[in-house]
């Protein structure tokens, strides 16, 4: 081609050589520089998509529906933000029906149907531990918000990972000391008589101990019982403080015939607030309850030293002073444990732009990145309070809150510190194959 | 429900089994994963319906406690499995010896009592059960229920282990159980022990005044029921990995219940078509709102309606009269 020829080939195009090269030079220039990383890849990015296990049938209703509000709400946080890596977040909705059978289906939906990044949010224990080995076969990240103490038994497996809320064991144990320190060091435990109310004894019995108390009697509740007077004889005499961590439908007669058998003297009361998530503390028959104190993972009530991020987090999600809904004082939230989504969802963001995500081959990457995290700040991200991740046991620790009930509202007392929580890692997943 | 006089199986309700059997293999290679998966679940499963349709379907033995069946096969392989480290093959076994030992024993005391007393001594006695196995957290971890380990899922054969969390081996396994229960279902209930069961399902006097054991006959027909609902627990248990009491609660005991009528009782394939239904029903509703569980209800009505003796039972009634 002879020179002429190139030459009117250029002219005719309006583009030379020269020119292009240029143009591409400074494209890729721009594209490299910091700052433009994330809006180069969402030009050719479609959304990272979140399977949401949601219990929106089934016992887990109550949570399930909070659970799905706060998700919405810190998902559209992140996206009003700029999404994960430049591009938007998207929540794939799926009920669980709070059963482990349909929970590992849902697993293998998301997986296989909706095609989603990863699985998020599921609550119950049983649906969690029924639906691990789906998440781990399927090699798809599972990020938890269950508080079950199953993640950091390293009885699951890689993928399973608990970032956004603590476990049983450290809430257990973090409380110990307050109570042996202000309330008693006799304590008889009142819990139901399986697997949840079992960890609860377990648990405590060494924790307080260690305090210098002691356990002076434990009441197992079966899980059909109705009524529960005839169990109270069994509480000793010298007992300083009645543990109770009884829960569902029943739990308003519990209190109600508990209150009956003690009148107004009786032992000091030290409750977890799951018994009452989304109850109303006002409750006709919980008047019993005023002047005792409860576990709180997150404060229900707002709180008056309580600082910007928290209030901007309650906004966000909906609630107002009480913990109801904004659109409805009666829809009580179940505030001590839905925080758990916010700050998980934030986390996988993290994760997500720490790997450099790009789809389901950087998975492996995800939990690896999730696994190097250590302590987190409290803030907009973590509005609960700070936290310390445990890489080898997948599984984070933090701060609680110990609340009275002073004219039928939740008022915070004490916090613990992590510390307070914290025990030896009892599993290692880094070393599990992926 | 009219007795079918001829005790040979037809050739074409053998050819139709068989052509099930060859469907739902070829259905290994052709489905999307996810229904793959599915119809995995929903195979196994339909042996616990088949069990289950032994005792109600043919021998009119209304049973509101069949989850204690299925449960006892999972944790009798589970358990094995998780504390003792056994192989698949041998807790397997166990599983179903389980749930046949289990039957024995509540067969034996169940059946004294008849109807409503049957169902609620059922009842009670996988209530038993279900609180047991919450009660014993130690070795069940209760409700929250156990992981078996992806590692030792494995069915070890002369040619090597087979890894029972592969997708594509889960549904062969699983459609071999099915298979096998199947034809051992449409064996018994063509054979004269079957066709004793249904009359006594019809009419229990004339059978005890024609000469026979009606209590031996039923308790047969419940630990075979047994059997198959503990085969497919711990096929469920080593195929899916996970062991909790959730399987032994009074849902499990009305599933297959439901599973059976919606089929159709006394049919050897309304269990299965009934499991299915069910499954695609819910996962479909599920898709499109969350009010789910009403569409449900209405479609239940609607079967209830146009098919008065479940899907297989009103074809059957109706068109294909030869149907078993």
């Amino acid at each position: 081609m002879s020179e002429d020829r190139i030459l009117k080939l250029d002219r005719r195009n309006g583009l030379s050589r020269r020119t292009t090269l240029k143009g591409l030079g400074a494209a890729a220039g721009l594209i490299a520089a910091p700052g433009f990383v994330r809006y180069g890849q969402a030009q050719s990015s479609a959304p990272i998509k979140i399977g949401f296990q949601c219990h929106r049938t089934g016992i887990g209703a109550a949570y399930g529906r909070w659970y799905e509000r706060v998700t919405a709400a810190a998902a559209k946080r992140i996206n009003d933000a700029g999404g994960i890596n430049g591009r938007p977040l998207e929540i794939v909705i799926e009920d669980d029906g709070t059963d482990p059978k349909r929970g590992a289906e849902v697993v293998e939906k998301f997986a296989n149907q909706h095609k989603v990044d990863l699985v998020y949010g599921t609550l119950f224990s049983h649906v969690v531990v029924g639906s691990a080995p789906a998440a781990g076969e399927l090699k798809i990240p599972y990020y938890v918000v269950s508080e079950g103490y199953h993640v950091a038994s390293g009885k699951l497996n890689r993928y399973c990972v608990q970032p956004g809320i603590t476990d049983v064991k450290a809430q257990v144990r973090s409380v110990a000391p307050w109570i042996a320190g202000n309330l008693g060091k006799k304590v008889t435990l009142v819990y139901p008589d399986y697997a949840f109310g079992h960890d609860h004894r377990d648990f405590f019995e060494p924790a307080i101990k260690a305090q210098g108390g002691e356990v002076v009697a434990k009441v197992p509740i079966p899980p059909t019982e109705t009524s529960f007077t005839r169990y109270f004889p069994q509480i000793p005499s010298d007992t300083d403080v009645i543990y109770h961590v009884m829960v569902g439908p029943a739990v308003l007669t519990f209190v109600k015939e508990l209150g009956e058998f003690f009148g107004s003297g009786g032992p000091q009361l030290f409750g977890f607030i799951d018994s009452l998530e989304a109850v109303d503390i006002k409750s006709p028959g919980l008047e019993f309850l005023e002047g005792s104190h409860f576990w709180e993972g997150m404060p229900r009530y707002a709180q008056p030293d309580q600082p910007d991020y928290v209030t901007a987090y309650r906004e966000a999600v909906g609630i107002d002073e009480n913990g109801a809904s904004t659109g409805d004082a009666k829809d009580i939230s179940t505030a001590a444990h839905m925080f758990g989504c916010w700050e998980t969802l934030n986390i996988i963001k993290a994760s997500m732009e720490a790997c450099g995500y790009r789809g389901p081959e950087d998975r492996a990457a995800m939990i690896e990145a999730t696994e190097a995290m250590t302590e987190m700040e409290a803030g907009p991200d973590h509005p609960q309070g700070k936290k310390l991740f445990n890489g080898k046991t997948h599984q984070v620790f933090g701060e609680q809150s110990i609340s009275q009930v002073s004219d039928g509202k939740l008022k915070v007392v004490h916090r613990t510190s992590i510390e307070d929580g914290s025990y030896e890692p009892e599993a290692d997943y880094t070393t599990m194959s992926f | 429900m009219k007795i079918q006089t001829n005790l040979a199986p037809s050739a074409k309700s053998l050819a139709l089994h068989a052509g099930v059997v060859l469907l739902l293999l070829a259905l290994n290679f052709l489905l999307p994963e996810y229904h793959r998966g599915i119809f995995a679940r929903v195979l196994v499963l339909s042996v616990f319906a088949m069990g289950y349709n032994l005792a109600f379907g043919y021998t009119g033995l209304l049973s509101l406690g069949h989850a204690m069946f299925f449960a006892a096969g999972l944790y009798g392989a589970g358990l094995p499995i998780y504390h003792l480290g056994w192989n698949v093959w041998p807790a397997f076994g166990a599983g179903i010896l389980a749930g046949g030992a289990l039957a024995l024993v509540v067969g034996f005391l169940a059946l004294r009592t008849t109807g409503v007393a049957f169902m609620i001594v059922t009842l009670m006695f996988a209530q038993v059960f279900y609180l047991t196995t919450l009660y014993f957290t130690t070795y069940t971890r209760g409700e929250e229920g156990l992981v078996l380990p992806q590692a030792v899922r494995r069915l070890s054969l002369p040619d090597g282990p087979l890894d029972l969390s592969d997708p594509s081996t889960r549904y062969l396994v699983a459609l071999s159980l099915f298979t096998v229960v199947l034809a051992a279902i449409l064996f018994l209930v063509r054979a004269p022990y079957g066709r004793s069961l249904v009359a006594i399902r019809e009419n229990e006097e004339r059978m005890r005044m024609l000469g026979y054991d009606v209590f031996a006959n039923k308790l047969a027909a419940v630990v075979l029921s047994g059997t198959f609902c503990a085969a497919a627990g711990a096929a469920y248990g080593v195929l899916f990995g996970y062991v909790g009491s959730g399987f032994a609660s009074i849902q499990y005991s009305i599933l297959p219940l439901l599973w059976v009528l919606v089929g159709g009782a006394a049919t050897t394939l309304g269990p299965l078509i009934g499991t299915l239904f069910m499954f695609y029903v819910i996962d479909t509703a599920s898709s499109y709102t969350t009010a789910h569980l009403l569409v449900v209800g209405l479609v239940l009505i609607g079967v209830i309606l146009f098919f008065p003796k479940g899907i297989a039972g009103t074809v059957r009634e109706r068109w294909l009269r030869w149907l078993p």
